[in-house]
């Protein structure tokens, strides 16, 4: 499942989307939780009864200002929850 | 004072425009009496809330109204609505699962769903095993949702950070108008001409221009349409972000509204499922399906 979190308003569309099937047997020891440096992810079971990475819901109205930490602008070449998903089941949207 | 007076300087009484249909339903032709499992979704909505019955896995009845100052009273009065009219008793349902805003606050749930899993279960129950893209506009925000076969969400994406298509947006906008909620999808039609939508995405930026373009000789109607078409165009856009596959179906409130269904499916080149359900219970039904097939599993395990 594609899980994407976030909103789109008048400046643009700020989505986090996570693959759950990627996400479900980690490789990366749910690296995710302590690359965040504003602790964004959190492990919860799903409606399907899987232990997956979510965007905590209080983070998901405001992405496009908690994330501007970890971009271009601010210095980083790449996102650090991004790269420390090896599986490759965390993406941005912009 | 005499009545002449007392009429003339009465305040005179608010009508409330916005005030949708509420309504409760149940099969007649079956008695819930001879239902081996029955089970009950409660969706409590941050506008509406919907009870469902679902007899041995089929709808048996259901009760829709307009969401209260708290979750656990809005829970209770919604059931309460189908039970009285059936003669049902809590203890006589055997699962009772919570979904929506306020699911984590259904006093009498066994156990909580978000209304995305459910809304996909829903609509695969309504619209068949070919759904595969569903929109829910719902009171106060947006759903997009791809599912498989069975009703399981595959890709999904929610917008409710804005009221920009959602229910309540088209509540103030029939406010505004002073016109019936249930008559503003007819009356956008009623146009020689469709309008360009309002540009605005904010609803309340859009009720100034919806105000700005009556004042500059807009038609009533034709301001319905250019907000409906503001809406449409709104809620692709969502649409478009994971992808609109054949099979595609409408939930919430909004899918009452033919303003705003047609737009939508003149946008996307595709026509909506049709369905002879009450599309505003889609994610009860969909809670009640889910507490249905737990039910099974807990009997396959017993057993």
């Amino acid at each position: 499942m594609i899980a994407n979190y976030g909103y789109k308003d008048g400046s643009g569309e700020y989505y986090i989307s996570i693959d759950t099937d990627k996400c479900i047997d980690c490789a990366a020891e749910r690296a995710c939780l302590t690359a965040c440096p504003k602790n964004m992810f959190e492990i919860i079971t799903d409606d399907y009864d899987d232990e997956v990475a979510w965007v905590k819901k209080e983070c998901t109205r405001a992405l496009a200002y908690d994330c501007a930490g970890c971009k271009p602008a601010a210095g980083y070449t790449s996102l650090p929850c991004t790269s420390a998903c090896t599986p490759g089941a965390i993406k941005h949207s912009w | 004072m005499n009545a002449e007076v007392a009429a003339a300087t009465a305040t005179p009484e608010k009508k409330e425009f916005w005030r949708w249909q509420e309504n409760t339903w149940f099969d007649e032709t079956k008695n819930w009496k001879d239902a081996k499992i029955i089970t009950c979704g409660i969706d409590v909505g941050s506008v509406s809330s919907q009870a469902v019955l679902v007899c041995d896995g089929e709808l048996y009845g259901y009760n829709s109204m307009r969401t209260g100052n708290n979750s656990p009273d809005s829970a209770k009065n919604a059931l309460q609505g189908i039970m009285d009219k059936i003669g049902m008793k809590l203890e006589d349902i055997h699962y009772v699962v919570g979904t929506g805003y306020g699911r984590v606050n259904v006093p009498f749930a066994h156990k909580a769903i978000t209304e995305i899993a459910c809304h996909a279960r829903g609509a695969n129950y309504m619209g068949g095993s070919k759904v595969r893209t569903i929109l829910d506009m719902g009171g106060q925000d947006c759903k997009a949702i791809h599912c498989d076969e069975k009703g399981k969400v595959t890709n999904f994406l929610m917008n409710d950070k804005c009221a920009a298509g959602t229910g309540r947006g088209m509540e103030v906008i029939s406010d505004l108008m002073q016109i019936p909620i249930a008559e503003l999808g007819p009356r956008s039609f009623d146009v020689d001409v469709e309008p360009e939508a309002v540009s605005s995405i904010c609803v309340v930026f859009a009720k100034s221009e919806a105000l700005g373009l009556l004042k500059a000789g807009y038609t009533k109607n034709k301001v319905i349409a250019a907000y409906c078409q503001a809406m449409a165009e709104r809620v692709v856009s969502l649409l478009e972000r994971i992808g609109v596959e054949e099979g595609f179906f409408i939930t919430g409130g909004i899918a009452k509204n033919p303003g705003v269904v047609k737009r939508i499916e003149r946008l996307l080149g595709i026509k909506a499922v049709d369905t002879k359900i009450d599309s505003q219970i889609a994610g009860a039904l969909g809670a009640a399906l889910f507490g249905y097939t737990l039910m099974q599993k807990q009997g396959a395990k017993a057993a």
